[in-house]
């Protein structure tokens, strides 16, 4: 069979006539490049937001999170009553559980003076809170009073907390107005919500935020048998807990707060927009040029007819043309969008990666975008009459 | 198919335009043409020749009369039956007409591709012989623009030659070439022409190259007024 086909092969007609015109082949490549470049950027800034989103919500060390009703998104957490956490551990799965104190507070730049709102999270030091190996040993200097952990990777402008910390220095700062010192270092990450993140004791952060009702918490985490589903637990929690605490898988955690963005924000549909701009813009450039080229060569293409050949034959010619620059369009594009992802990661500290998901649809759309094209200048290959070339 | 004319022609009429725009190109024509035949077909310009030369080839839609090329019935032929019968005919421009992405052997292999049971070798062997016998063995690998307008001539004939035709059609082959060439060519395709047993009908106004023919056809406002042996 492969022998057969080897043996059937004929005139690589599509790519000879990409080819044998470097400089239009050129500027399609560069059009297909730039309008996959767009789309990798917009989607990958989209996925990135929704994604960043939920950098903490990530590590959290739990099975079912329990949230407020009135909690729309991590900017806007409202508190519920500590019992709730209590009482769920009545359920016959549930192991564990942790309150967690979620809010943002003003944190002084120490080198700058200048103040900026930053993601705090409070809990019992001797609780797990994230499922990092490391952290547990990080909390126990916690239990002294006026102590933080700061998140390394949080935005620069708080100031160069870890890089002083590294070089030993004991780095102290104002956080709502009160002093605390950084005895630790943690990789979270920013997210669009928050720039930086700290983690406390709850005694700390009680102290922080006077006005804070002792009995609230933000969100609670409930850990699980591991042989235990969490939807299932998760539903019968729901309904034996009254309803002033939603409960949620971690997964459903995670998408409530993406969904917040996705839905309640307009970031969303801008980003779905620029990409669909390239896609747009990518089509009128490989139309252009895929119907300048059979414009072109209509003359060659009436001769191909007079001699015998069907037009379906040369259909297929327009349609492989548009194969190939789809490929020969993608693959720079991909590289290009990997070499851009991580100048982003790196001077926004955003995790902007790319996914295979990404990647196919990209290529699925410089495929349609392509083909598309392809199927309009074939339009124009119909024109070709035989008659006229003698 | 021994006995059998390769073309006949009987009472083929043919208008171009709508209406009050409406113009008789050919009226009336009736002809044949044998197997290995060498028909000549003179007259002033715009008298129908080319018309002709086309509804043969298959390019254009009978309006009026009767056309078989190698027994095929055309009045009213399908799409298929039409690029069937258009596979056995070579056919030779004025221009060229040569695909200008493709070496010469490339487009001399464009047709002998046409015969899709044959295998790749095959067929690029074939196109290599063409050229070969066209005089062109050291420029194969040229593109068209690189090759003189006499060489693009030879390689559209061992084009058209290449798909194994049983009837080739040239309009004004030599027009664009100076005297020599004109006639080298002339002699290579009717030397090619009766090796392949291919009949050959050429529309020309070159009164230097009329001596090749076994007959010459004259044509005057779309009707055929002589035949010479």
């Amino acid at each position: 069979m492969n022998l057969n086909v080897w043996n059937t092969r004929k005139i690589p007609l599509s790519w000879l006539l990409l080819t044998r015109q470097p400089l239009r082949l050129f500027v399609a490549i560069a059009g297909i490049c730039f309008a996959g470049i767009l789309m990798f950027m917009q989607l990958g800034f989209r996925d990135g937001l929704f994604d960043t989103s939920v950098t903490v919500h990530k590590l959290f060390d739990a099975d079912i999170v329990l949230i407020s009703p009135r909690s729309k998104s991590s900017i806007s957490m409202s508190g519920f009553p500590r019992r709730r956490l209590i009482q769920s551990m009545a359920h016959e799965d549930v192991i564990g559980t942790t309150p967690v104190n979620w809010t943002f507070v003003l944190w002084r730049n120490p080198k700058t003076l200048s103040t900026r709102s930053i993601l705090a999270l409070g809990f019992e030091p001797t609780d797990p809170l994230l499922t990092d190996k490391e952290f547990s040993s990080k909390a126990k200097s916690l239990t002294n009073p006026g102590r933080v952990l700061f998140d390394e990777l949080s935005r620069d402008e708080f100031g160069p907390i870890s890089k002083w910390f590294r070089q030993g220095r004991v780095v102290e700062t104002e956080v709502a107005g009160k002093r605390v010192r950084v005895t630790g270092l943690v990789s979270l990450g920013p997210s669009f919500g928050a720039d930086g993140n700290l983690i406390t004791s709850r005694e700390t952060f009680l102290k922080l935020l006077p006005n804070t009702p002792s009995g609230s918490i933000e969100i609670g985490l409930v850990r699980l048998r591991r042989d235990a589903d969490s939807e299932k637990v998760a539903k019968s929690l729901q309904l034996s807990l009254p309803n002033d605490v939603k409960v949620l898988t971690t997964e459903e955690f995670i998408q409530f707060e993406k969904n917040y963005w996705r839905n309640s924000t307009s970031i969303g549909f801008i980003f779905t927009l620029g990409a669909a701009m390239g896609f747009v813009v990518g089509c009128v450039i490989v139309y252009q040029i895929l119907y300048s080229d059979v414009s072109d060569h209509l003359a060659e293409y009436a001769t191909l007819m007079a001699m015998g050949y069907q037009i379906r034959t040369l259909l297929g010619v327009v349609g492989r043309e548009g194969i190939l620059l789809s490929f020969m369009g993608y693959i720079p594009a991909y590289l290009s969008g990997q070499a851009l992802y991580l100048l982003v990661r790196n001077s926004t500290k955003l995790p902007v990666v790319m996914t295979y998901q990404r990647a196919s649809l990209v290529f699925s759309l410089i495929l349609i975008m392509c083909m598309g094209s392809a199927l309009v200048a074939m339009k124009r290959l119909v024109d070709a009459d035989p008659a006229e070339i003698f | 198919m021994i006995d059998e004319s390769s073309v006949e022609i009987d009472s083929l009429s043919h208008w171009y335009g709508k209406d009050s725009t409406r113009r008789q190109v050919l009226q009336s024509v009736s002809m044949k043409i044998e197997p290995g035949e060498v028909v000549l077909l003179t007259g002033p310009s715009g008298c129908g020749k080319t018309t002709l030369l086309t509804l043969i080839g298959t390019l254009r839609k009978i309006q009026e009369g009767h056309l078989s090329v190698f027994g095929e019935q055309l009045y009213g032929a399908t799409r298929k039956t039409r690029q069937k019968i258009r596979k056995k005919i070579g056919m030779i421009f004025q221009g060229h007409n040569l695909l200008r992405c493709l070496t010469a052997e490339q487009n001399v292999q464009m047709g002998s591709d046409l015969l899709s049971d044959l295998s790749y070798k095959v067929r690029r062997d074939k196109a290599r012989e063409w050229l070969r016998a066209v005089g062109l063995e050291h420029e194969m690998q040229k593109l068209p623009h690189d090759l003189s307008g006499g060489q693009k001539q030879r390689v559209a004939i061992a084009r058209a030659l290449a798909a194994s035709p049983k009837l080739l059609l040239a309009d004004e082959p030599t027009s664009a070439l100076d005297s020599v060439t004109g006639r080298e060519i002339v002699d290579l395709l009717k030397r090619l022409a009766l090796e392949q047993a291919c009949s050959v009908l050429m529309v020309t106004h070159d009164p230097r190259i009329l001596d090749i023919a076994d007959r010459i056809v004259k044509m005057e406002d779309g009707r055929l007024i002589s035949s010479i042996e």
